[in-house]
């Protein structure tokens, strides 16, 4: 298990919140240091309340923690570029590369191979980019990164749709949400489901040493993961979510609310797996009903009346049944015998 | 231009963006009022000294247990605890033990000697108080902290009222007791014994006093007119305890009954099994869930083979028997008598149906209202007499809680009016913040931990001996139970908004410290605010 939790004494709110005044430092986390690396700083202009702009630091100060500084980041096209860099000011405080929207996997592929042939492989490397970016346009220089093995920590910030283009599907948007390209309207409203990518478990199929799945809700565990991928090389797949209040239509104060939820309806799966073999998973604290996460965004609204009450009844039983299904498959009620 | 290698164009920091003009709300800091602190009658800032707590800074917790209330150990085992019934992990699991928490510091403080220096210049002022129960302690130990000469005028043998002739050893040992009124005497309290007051405004003039604090109680049993024969051994409960504490052993005989359904009823009942009788029953007018008793004490009393006959009331008493009628609930909920008797073997009947207070020292030329029995004082506690001050059971009406707690707290607040009053200043009303409630916080935060329970003595090695029942926590379990506490409404350096924060626009200052607002790159997204876990953050509009 590699997401530690307190292990014997208690600490009032354990490991769950950032930082814990009754634990020694080292076992605090990145972000509760006063020092820490801000690899994504102030004055980007990200929406407020941009879960990608929090994944993004929360990532990258725990890969800079665990690399000492020597880090090179190589980022797709997508909102956490746009955010960040628009001339000439830049947010970044890590060595940063931007290329094209589809090929920061190969980017990243050059960037390490240069740095082998140049004796400074210390310097470790990692690619970023948006769902889009990811399991779309750049999916096929991806998956050949990931079957040459090349060594590079690749980071998906999955906010499940197009948005730095206004919010157009992805192959991870979810079955039923609205988008700009799917409306809510004829028979089957939003997305189609049955369509669609589920990345991590196309990374495992490559059998690659590391493929792991966290949310910004739960930055211990993002954050353990981040290190064991830097602790190892050749090449590894971090998939993050991250709610986007402007494409989701969710309030800015609720992001990580909604992470949480995500994963504890058991839509989200968050787990970790080696050479294509799952070996931990997050389990749900508290179990929870997938219309509480539903029914905050905006872009499930068709499901709902404006009291709240369900509408669409076989719609939300169809993704009760995907989030159960994750449930069994990756474990996440330890005591349930399915 | 020059630039490094392989960079062709200069670069700039995203810092020059003001990212704050686009707020429409700001985030603020505040300290909410926990609702521990809101139960507590003694005014303790039960969230505070738990903070101190958590870190293990154990001395420091009881110093700010001992700013509001002088007697921790006391506290910890005799208080019915309010708090414990209000704190907001309920919500969560079960309370904190907040109780048991107190009592491991108290018993800390007893072993290691601590003590609270008086710092205060002397302000030349003599202040009375009457009486060395709960109130007058509290008053006593305040007044003489804010610099006044405190003489307690007392007319037992022995210090503490109800604490030492009240409520029973095994649930307060004595040296509990002594040790918490040494170290106040040991502060320059003047204790005189065996001096009884008989007339306050004599005694004040008597002794130059400038002020002086009644914390009288309630000494006397009532004896309700109940038909007795000759031979009939009637006695009241708080007779017998005074007299168990004396070591005048009552003989109560085989079967003893004990009418009245109150904590002082569970105690003469839990005492009468100690002294040996064979059969101890309590006999109460309403029904089991309209006994003003503490739950905790009936289901000990229950425990210790105490038996209950609820709905029956003693109509006469004889040598040897009492004649039980047995009543019904009426449509509103009162008790009525059938006109069904039973008799009941007993050897003696113990009265506790509740205690009045003995006025006589106000008699004579003293403008204190003492209608229906009851001193009536202003919010400062003051009587209608200036300069004359009252707290405790003598104030509380007959509705308001008598309790250990609510006495100290009277007497804390009496001290600082007293104060106030001899320097001639009107004291500043207390601001207290809107209540930190439970649907503020984000209880995902904190980690599943169940209340840690007290050892208890078994039943079976109880009967006939005055050990205490509950014992106490353990250092560990003490460390636990305070970590249990969610720091309601009160910032607790979590670091959360400090990392949740997606435009680094938290500021950490560092251990003590807390945090600030970078409002140059706050957007006011307002995540902070709801991720708080426990809502020490409140999202205000925006005045642009
Ligand atoms: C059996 C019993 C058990 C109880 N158990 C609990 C409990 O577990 N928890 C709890 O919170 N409360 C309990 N109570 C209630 C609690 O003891 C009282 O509410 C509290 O002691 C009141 O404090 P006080 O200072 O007003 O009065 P007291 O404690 O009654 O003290 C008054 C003091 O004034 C002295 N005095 C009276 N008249 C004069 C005079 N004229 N001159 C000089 N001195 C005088 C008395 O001798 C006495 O020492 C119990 C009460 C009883 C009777
Ligand atoms: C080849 C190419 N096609 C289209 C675009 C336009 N474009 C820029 S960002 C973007 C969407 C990015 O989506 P995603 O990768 O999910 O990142 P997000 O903005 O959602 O974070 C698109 C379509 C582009 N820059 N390059
Ligand atoms: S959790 Fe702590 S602060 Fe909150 S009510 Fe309970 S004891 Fe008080
Ligand atoms: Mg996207």
């Amino acid at each position: 298990m590699l997401s530690e939790r307190t292990p014997v004494r208690f600490y009032q709110v354990g490991s769950f919140a950032v930082g814990n005044r009754l634990v020694e430092l080292e076992r605090r986390s990145a972000q509760s240091d006063p020092r820490r690396a801000n690899s994504l700083s102030s004055g980007h202009r990200a929406c407020a309340g941009c879960g990608e702009a929090l994944g993004a630091r929360y990532a990258l100060d725990a890969a800079m923690r665990a690399t000492r500084g020597q880090l090179i980041c190589v980022n797709s096209t997508g909102c956490l570029e746009v955010f960040s860099t628009p001339y000439p000011e830049t947010s970044w405080r890590v060595a940063w590369l931007h290329s094209l929207f589809a090929n920061a996997a190969s980017v990243a592929t050059g960037v390490a191979a240069g740095l082998r042939a140049t004796g400074r492989d210390v310097v470790r490397v990692v690619a970023q980019g948006g769902d889009g970016g990811t399991a779309d346009i750049g999916f096929g220089a991806l998956s050949g990164m990931f079957e040459r093995n090349d060594d590079v920590l690749f980071i998906c910030y999955d906010n499940q749709g197009y948005m730095n283009t206004g919010v157009q599907r992805s192959s991870t948007t979810p079955g039923a949400a609205r988008t700009a390209t799917t409306q809510a309207v004829g028979p089957q409203p939003g997305n189609a489901f049955g369509q669609g990518k589920d990345v991590a478990r196309l990374a495992m199929a490559h059998e690659i040493p590391y493929v792991a799945t966290a949310t910004v809700a739960d930055l211990f565990d993002l954050e353990s993961k981040v290190e064991r991928a830097m602790s190892l090389h050749g090449a590894r797949y971090l998939h993050v979510l991250v709610p986007c209040p402007l494409g989701w239509g969710t309030l800015s104060k609720d992001t990580i609310a909604l992470a949480r939820l995500a994963h504890e309806t058991g839509i989200f799966p968050v787990f970790e797996a080696e050479y294509g073999e799952v070996t931990s998973s997050v389990p749900l604290r508290h179990r929870t009903a997938v219309e509480e996460y539903l029914r905050p965004q905006k872009r499930f609204a068709h499901l709902f009346d404006k009291s709240g009450a369900v509408t669409s009844p076989d719609v939300v039983a169809r993704i009760q049944a995907l989030a159960d299904r994750n449930i069994r498959r990756y474990s996440l009620v330890p005591d349930e015998d399915q | 231009m020059t630039t490094p290698f392989a960079i062709t164009l200069g670069v700039g920091s995203s810092l020059a963006n003001k990212t704050g003009s686009w707020r429409v709300e700001r985030p603020v800091y505040v300290d909410r009022h926990p609702p521990c602190n809101n139960a507590c009658p003694a005014g303790e800032a039960t969230q505070g000294w738990l903070y101190q707590a958590e870190e293990g800074n154990y001395e420091a917790a009881w110093r700010l247990i001992m700013a509001s209330n002088p007697l921790p150990a006391i506290m910890g085992r005799a208080c019915f605890h309010p708090c414990e019934s209000a704190c907001n992990r309920v919500q969560i699991d079960e309370a904190v033990g907040i109780n048991a928490v107190e009592r491991f510091l108290g018993d800390r403080a007893i072993d290691e000697g601590w003590t609270v220096p008086v710092s205060a210049p002397p302000s030349g002022k003599r202040v009375l108080v009457v009486g060395s129960g709960p109130a007058g302690l509290a008053a006593a130990y305040h007044l003489v902290l804010l610099g006044h000469e405190v003489v307690v005028y007392e007319a037992a043998p022995q210090c503490g009222g109800m604490l030492r002739y009240g409520i029973p050893q095994y649930r307060l040992p004595r040296a509990v007791v002594d040790a918490e009124i040494d170290r106040i005497a040991a502060m320059g309290v003047r204790f005189e014994v065996e001096r009884r007051v008989e007339n306050v405004a004599d005694a004040m003039q008597r002794g130059a006093f400038d002020a002086a604090f009644v914390g009288i109680g309630a000494q006397r049993g009532k004896h309700p007119d109940i038909p007795s024969g000759d031979a009939a051994k009637v006695l009241d409960a708080v007779s017998m305890l005074h007299g168990v504490e004396e070591g005048a052993l009552p003989a109560l005989g085989r079967r003893v009954v004990i009418y009245g359904g109150g904590d002082t009823a569970m105690d003469a009942a839990r005492t009468a099994q100690r002294l040996g009788a064979a059969e101890t029953i309590l006999v109460y007018r309403r029904t089991r869930d309209q006994m003003p008793a503490h739950d905790e004490e009936v289901c000990d009393a229950a425990l210790e083979g105490v038996q209950m006959r609820w709905l029956s009331t003693v109509s006469r008493a004889d040598g040897g028997r009492l004649l039980i009628e047995t009543m019904v609930l009426n449509d509103q909920g009162l008790a009525e008598g059938t006109g069904h008797f039973e008799e009941l073997e007993a050897d003696s009947l113990v009265l506790a149906l509740g205690q009045d207070t003995d006025l006589t020292l106000f008699d004579g030329d003293v403008a204190v209202d003492t209608t229906r029995g009851v001193v009536h004082v202003d919010d400062h506690q003051m009587t209608g007499h200036a300069g004359l001050f009252c707290g405790g059971d003598a104030a509380a009406g007959p509705s308001a809680e008598r309790t250990v707690t609510a006495a100290v707290g009277d007497g804390a607040r009496a001290a600082a009016a007293i104060d106030a009053w001899l320097a001639g200043v009107t004291l500043a009303p207390t601001v207290i913040p809107p209540l930190a409630s439970a649907d503020r916080l984000n209880p995902w935060y904190y980690a599943d931990a169940s209340r840690t329970l007290r050892p208890r003595l078994e039943a079976a090695r109880r009967r006939s001996n005055f050990d205490e029942v509950v014992g106490g926590l353990t250092a560990e379990d003490a460390l636990f139970e305070a970590r249990r506490c969610m720091s309601c409404g009160n910032c607790f350096e979590c670091d959360n908004c400090y990392g949740v924060c997606p435009d680094n626009a938290v500021i950490k200052l560092g251990p003590g410290q807390r945090y600030e607002f970078n409002l140059d790159y706050c957007k006011g997204c307002g995540i902070c605010a709801t991720e708080c876990p426990c809502g020490a953050i409140d999202m205000v509009p925006e005045h642009h």
